[in-house]
């Protein structure tokens, strides 16, 4: 399994190497001079040669890159032009806010997607059934910054339960260790300040986790209908097993297989940031990072921040490779 | 209900489906009993409700199906009364099953151990280490080498009858007074048939285990059985002692199985020497539900349903060519001619 697990990693390195040069190649991908849109019209012969020299333009294109990939590797990520600070440390906090804002959000959409799907399954055709299917197809089709909007309308604006924006109340100051909040506070034993952020998490994870959710149910529906005709579920009631352990033993880990693919994939996409979302709920994520700097024309951070997003997509797929192999003793890893 | 000896007495259990289609009878008013200890065949071509029958007695109907009249009764206990976690407490330990598909019938992502052990402790409380001796001393108990390192195998690591043989240990690891075996080696080869056959026999005297064994080769009866019932399209047709079967069965449709039986061996289909097919479960509401394929059929057959006649032989039928009545007067067209 260990090998395995490495030799997967190692197949990775084309598919990195290819989006490393595609990246790469953004810079040369839009038209006129990089420096000049850097700069805009109105820049001196001298700033642009400046910033010619900063991004290594000057030089032939296949030193640049070697460059690149080499400083790559070093963990260099190159500097923002905007804030002259290296990215590497710069992007961390709002990889942070994302990665925090993605866990809960799939927390919810595994939980109540897996659950329903599971009930929908096995009262087969029942209200309860025909109900959760219709939710989850409003789900899958609903535009998520206005559901994000109605969120904030509702529970913050009339009911005043929960803070609409932000990731904890601006009065109060956290140390930020890993910058996922909730652990940080956690860690500090700071429970109120838990608690605050915790209530900040709500309305975006939500708004996040509605489409996932409405997915991996209807995925979970299907697979476990599949799963409920086969005989070794037919051998298990034969036992004399219970229900709960037909279906959470014997049923789910046959049914969860497919259903990882998903989960797999919508983690990777929420973890891509979720820009407009991002946006309504003012969530300093990766999402808004990236934007923020196609808004400055900030080249490297967009090459990194996009090479970053990228490589956690497909290490995500890894991952999910891998738990395959780990629940599934026929899928053949030597 | 049952006698004292019957570990299972059936009695005019109707089972139908409720599908889209309208309301299918697939099993219409069986009654059969199975004595302690005997190895009890239920004979008849696909579709006849045997599995349904099974699936009765264990509780295990799928949704559409229900049963809607008739009892079971197992140790003199009511089972279609039964609550559902009094069934559970039955099922895999009082009343086992296995079933035909012997590669698809374990669970690919657990490991025999387990699957084995999860069936000692749904019923009984035991230390894991007595568990794993227990399981041990069943796969032995089957014949499978090695038993030790196959309770770490997953099922797909595996042959068909090394599966098989996997089932019936688990089945049998409960120590059930009754096994109910669902076509048990229909899917096997030829070979492995005979041994798993063999088993099963073997276990029978051994642990005393009545069976009910599901079966739609006459050669399977022969091999097994103390007794055989003869469905055809939801009824009992026959009920007889296996030799006396073999020797002079009644039904014109048990004859017409033996008479095929040697077309078993050259891997032809059984089914052609009685021709036409079985008829669809509900579709025929009056008359004698071969009467399409009998050749011996009369006016009455097609109007009247015949009931099952007893017989000196320990045999009962259902044909009118068994009524009394009948004989007088076929014997009487007889003389005629
Ligand atoms: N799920 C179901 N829905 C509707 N009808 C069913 C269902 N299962 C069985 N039946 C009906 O019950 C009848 C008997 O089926 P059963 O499975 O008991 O046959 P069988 O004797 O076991 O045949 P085989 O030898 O093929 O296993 C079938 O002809 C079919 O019409
Ligand atoms: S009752 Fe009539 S049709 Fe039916 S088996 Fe007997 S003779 Fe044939
Ligand atoms: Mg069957």
């Amino acid at each position: 399994m260990g090998a395995y697990a490495v030799r997967r990693v190692f197949m990775l390195l084309p598919v990195l190497f290819g989006m490393s040069l595609l990246v790469f190649s953004i810079i040369y991908l839009i038209p006129g001079n990089p420096a000049q849109i850097i700069l805009g019209q109105r820049a001196t012969a001298e700033a642009i040669a400046e910033v010619e020299k900063q991004l290594g333009l000057d030089q032939p294109w296949h030193i640049q890159y070697v460059d690149y990939i080499g400083s790559l590797l070093q963990g260099d990520l190159g500097t923002s032009i905007k804030t002259d600070v290296p990215i590497s440390q710069e992007i961390f906090p709002y990889l942070a806010a994302t990665v925090e804002l993605t866990i809960v959000a799939m927390v919810i959409a595994i939980f109540i997607g897996v659950n329903a799907g599971i009930i929908s399954a096995w009262f087969h055709n029942s209200w309860f059934d025909y109900t959760a299917m219709v939710f989850a197809l409003i789900g899958v089709s609903m535009p998520i910054f206005w559901l994000g909007l109605m969120e904030q309308y509702i529970f913050s604006v009339q009911l005043d339960w929960l803070p609409s924006t932000g990731r904890y109340e601006a009065s109060s100051v956290i140390d930020p260790i890993t910058h996922l909040y909730l652990v940080d506070t956690l860690i500090q034993g700071n429970m109120e300040q838990f608690t605050d952020v915790a209530k900040h998490l709500v309305l975006p994870g939500i708004a996040l986790a509605t489409i996932p959710m409405a997915i991996i149910a209807r995925m979970t529906r299907s697979s476990m209908l599949e799963v409920m005709r086969s005989d070794y579920i037919r051998t298990a009631r034969a036992k004399g097993l219970t229900n709960f352990w037909v279906v959470y033993k014997h049923s789910l880990k046959n049914a969860v297989i497919p259903v990882l693919t998903v989960i797999g994939l919508q983690t990777g996409l929420l973890l891509g940031g979720a820009i407009l979302t991002e946006t309504i709920f003012g969530w300093p994520g990766i999402g808004r990072y990236i934007y923020d700097a196609i808004q400055y024309r900030d080249y490297p951070v967009i090459q990194s921040g996009i090479l970053l997003i990228a490589t956690i997509f497909v290490f995500i797929n890894v991952i999910v490779d891998l738990l395959y192999a780990l629940i599934d003793p026929r899928i053949d890893y030597k | 209900m049952g006698k004292q000896q019957d570990i299972l007495h059936v009695q005019g259990l109707r089972t139908s489906f409720f599908t889209d289609n309208g309301i299918v009878p697939a099993v219409d008013d069986i009654n059969f009993s199975i004595h302690k200890g005997e190895i009890l065949g239920i004979v008849g071509e696909s579709g006849c409700g045997k599995s349904v029958t099974s699936l009765s007695i264990m509780g295990l109907l799928p949704q559409a199906g229900k049963i809607v009249g008739g009892e079971i009764f197992f140790q003199g206990e009511s089972l279609t009364k039964a609550t559902e976690k009094r069934m559970r407490s039955i099922r895999g330990n009082e009343i086992a099953m296995i079933f035909q598909e012997p590669m698809t019938s374990l669970n690919p992502l657990f490991k025999i151990g387990n699957q084995l052990t999860e069936a000692i402790h749904t019923h009984q409380s035991c230390s894991k280490e007595k568990a794993r001796k227990r399981n041990i001393e069943m796969l032995e108990l089957v014949g499978l080498p090695r038993a030790e390192q196959l309770l770490n195998d997953y099922p797909h690591q595996l042959s068909g009858g090394m599966r098989q043989r996997v089932m019936i240990a688990m089945s049998m690891i409960c120590e059930p007074q009754l096994l109910i075996a669902d076509e048990p080696t229909t899917a096997l080869d030829v070979t492995i048939q005979k041994q798993i056959l063999q088993l099963m026999k073997e276990l029978n005297r051994k642990l005393h285990t009545s069976i009910m064994m599901i079966t739609h080769d006459l050669g399977v009866v022969a091999e097994v059985c103390d007794r055989v019932v003869v469905m055809y399209a939801g009824k009992i047709v026959e009920e007889a002692p296996v030799r006396t079967l073999f020797k002079h069965a009644l039904h014109p449709y048990t004859k017409g199985l033996l008479a095929s039986v040697p077309d078993i061996r050259s891997k032809k289909d059984r089914l052609q020497s009685i021709p036409g097919n079985v008829p669809k479960p509900g579709s025929i509401d009056k008359g004698c539900r071969f009467a399409e394929r009998c050749e011996h059929a009369m006016e009455r057959c097609f109007v009247e349903d015949p009931p099952l006649y007893k017989m000196e032989t320990n045999q009962q039928v259902r044909c009118f060519l068994y009524d009394t009545e009948t004989k007088k007067e076929a014997s009487h067209e007889t003389t005629i001619t």
